[in-house]
């Protein structure tokens, strides 16, 4: 019983315990705390949160080099994109023909590094220019509500309402055929989904408490709108984005099969795929669709992940 | 605590919503959440609101502080430069009273933006207010949360990493940071355990010696109110039933509502075998208030007067002189007016 100090006073005197390694970690830790303890948090924080998320290293890493494969696509492929040659046509994968060629003789590699180019300036362009639209008028409109958020609303019923195959008919008689056009095409039909996803989101915020009390400070309803309420919002209209960006792709090739998005004669992922629509190429010339399905599922793949990341990393309460 | 001058002044506020339905969204009725309250609020004392869920006790509160708009009735604001009638005030008119008034919510886990830190959510205010340099907005935030028993460092950090009591504290230090003369605590320790919300109600009281705080203090707890406040409004169903000083309240209570609301108070005494008075049923509806008195149909005591005539809220003389009000046609003293 002595040699146990009746009380935390009678320790202090006691012989100092030896350093365990679990010390030092503490020691470490402490350090770390008080090293971060003068510097600007916010912009530190959050990056390191983002690579620490494996994943989404992973997606950015995958993203990154998609998009250099793209725009270095002259350097990369040997052959045009463009070109048939009737000698090669549908040749399985050689040296030659890394990815094989397509029923004109067309290389399929050059066709999905040149195809990345206008896939993913379309996807990805559309995507993010209607969330743009829609987050920028649905965060006001939603925390202001009134007659704003009516006329708001009506206008995304109406372009809603249409099929979206009539508008894009409607526009490309009227604008054209381009690659342009197309992103305006996606934006204009797209921007609704987020928009509303967006108000619905901060219809609930605007509820919270520390809105209010913003309120009763008499912030401005821009200000509380955008830099209080649209970083708690963030999150769904992440996960939308990726999404669309996705269905862009996809869009994007089916309308251009109808002759209605970019000529067919240009390499798309989604027109290689098109190309690919027919059960004797689906079952002997693999070649055709694999490598460009692969493509398209590891760039939204790794969109996807991007997402995540950045969603977890501007998530203060999820640690990083 | 004898009253000074007012700061505050409410006279026959209403707050109705209203109820939209059928195909056109034509309003139906309304809400009579508030229901022509009048009431004074005098400088450097703790005014006690109290009454069940449902009562208007929270909308009265916001609509002091311009939250909510009054649809009818007046909120004077009484300063330096003489009255000012809020009600009528656009946001811009008002932003030199926001200064003045300010709200402690219920809520800890709502009330703080979880997307920021405190010092991200505590400073954007004080740079509204004119405060432009970071470095003097940093010491101002370190200083309030000093002033609530908080360490400096805690600005830098989230909401999520802070307890019930220690948000609700840092609530406080918010609604501080433009130096108020008016806080509106909006059941401001009603979700925190009891030894947080004693904690939190003695800081309370500290601050409003140090910086002559009123407060008028929103709550459904009434052994709160005995402890902390100076005088007592007692609201049912959007009006004001009852009001008086606290001792007074507790020692000579004069509405059958408020009677009942003491009865529930648990005391700590075996000996004592006190009456428990059970109300019966909800509170009326506020969209469709019951005729005459609002209470009568849970009343004990009531007669058919009850249920035609609406009472006034009437003085009455206290054994010390002084003045309660209530509203009731049952009381067998006679009013002093």
């Amino acid at each position: 019983m002595s040699d146990v100090p009746l009380n935390p006073g009678d320790a202090v005197r006691s012989p100092p315990r030896p350093r365990t390694r679990r010390d030092a970690q503490f020691d470490r830790i402490r350090d770390r705390e008080a090293a971060r303890q003068g510097t600007k948090l916010r912009g530190g924080r959050f990056l390191s949160k983002f690579l620490n998320n494996r994943l989404a290293v992973v997606g950015l890493v995958i993203f990154a080099s998609i998009i250099l494969l793209s725009l270095a696509a002259p350097l990369i492929a040997q052959h045009d994109p463009k070109s048939p040659n009737l000698r090669a046509m549908l040749d399985p994968p050689s040296a030659e023909h890394w990815f094989g060629t397509d029923r004109t003789g067309r290389d399929i590699f050059a066709r999905v590094l040149y195809g990345g180019r206008v896939s993913i300036l379309v996807g990805l362009g559309s995507a993010l220019l209607s969330a743009l639209i829609g987050v920028v008028i649905g965060v006001y409109s939603g925390y202001v509500g009134g007659w704003l958020d009516w006329v708001a609303m009506r206008i995304s019923e109406i372009f809603m309402s249409f099929p979206q195959i009539i508008l894009v008919l409607l526009l490309v008689a009227i604008l054209g055929q381009s690659l342009l056009n197309l992103i305006v095409i996606f934006t204009l039909t797209g921007w609704g989904g987020i928009y509303r996803m967006a108000r619905a989101r901060m219809l609930s915020i605007r509820e919270e408490e520390y809105v209010q009390a913003l309120r009763s400070f008499g912030l401005g309803p821009a200000r509380i709108a955008y830099k209080h309420m649209l970083p708690n919002a963030l999150g769904p209209i992440m996960v939308n984005i990726t999404l669309s960006t996705a269905a862009f792709i996809l869009q994007e090739a089916g309308l251009s099969f109808l002759g209605l998005g970019v000529p067919m004669s240009v390499p798309t992922w989604g027109n290689i795929l098109n190309a690919a629509q027919d059960l004797r190429l689906l079952e002997n010339a693999w070649w055709v669709w694999l490598p460009v399905g692969a493509t398209i599922s590891l760039f939204v793949l790794s969109v996807n992940f991007i997402g995540d990341g950045l969603r977890d990393a501007t998530d203060p309460s999820q640690q990083g | 605590m004898q009253p000074s001058e007012p700061i505050l002044r409410l006279r026959d506020v209403h707050v109705h919503f209203p109820i939209k339905g059928g195909v056109f969204k034509r309003t139906k009725d309304h809400v009579r959440a508030v229901d022509g309250v009048d009431l004074d609020v005098y400088k450097g004392e703790v005014l006690g609101l109290v009454g069940e869920s449902g009562c208007g006790k929270t909308t009265l509160g916001k609509a002091i502080l311009q939250l909510v708009r009054a649809t009818g009735g007046s909120v004077t604001y009484h300063g330096d430069a003489g009255e000012t009638e809020l009600t009528t005030l656009d946001d811009a008119g008002l932003f030199p009273f926001r200064k003045r008034l300010q709200i402690v919510f219920q809520d800890p886990h709502s009330s703080l933006n979880p997307a920021y830190t405190i010092f991200g959510s505590l400073e954007d205010p004080l740079r509204h207010y004119g405060v432009r340099s970071r470095a003097e907005r940093r010491k101002i935030v370190g200083d309030l949360l000093e002033a609530v028993n908080m360490r400096r460092e805690a600005m830098d950090r989230y909401p999520h990493e802070f307890s019930g009591g220690q948000r609700q504290r840092i609530g406080i230090a918010r609604a501080l940071s433009i130096e108020p003369e008016l806080i509106v605590c909006d059941e401001a320790v009603s979700a925190l355990d009891v030894s947080i919300q004693a904690q939190v109600l003695q800081l309370l009281m500290d601050l409003k010696r140090e910086k002559q705080l009123t407060y008028v203090f929103i709550t459904h707890d009434l052994s709160v109110t005995e402890y902390l406040c100076d005088r007592i409004a007692v609201m049912y169903l959007g009006r004001i039933v009852e009001l008086c000083d606290a001792e007074e309240l507790f020692a000579n209570t004069l509405h059958p509502y408020t009677e009942a609301l003491l009865s529930a108070i648990p005391v700590a005494d075996l000996d004592r075998k006190s009456e428990r008075i059970v109300l019966e049923g909800d509170v009326p509806s506020p969209v469709n208030p019951p005729s005459g008195c609002p209470f009568h149909p849970r009343c004990r005591y009531a007669q058919d007067v009850c249920r035609t005539d609406v009472p006034a809220l009437r003085p009455y003389r206290t054994a010390a002189g002084g003045e309660h009000l209530a509203a009731c046609h049952l009381i067998d003293q006679p009013p002093a007016d």
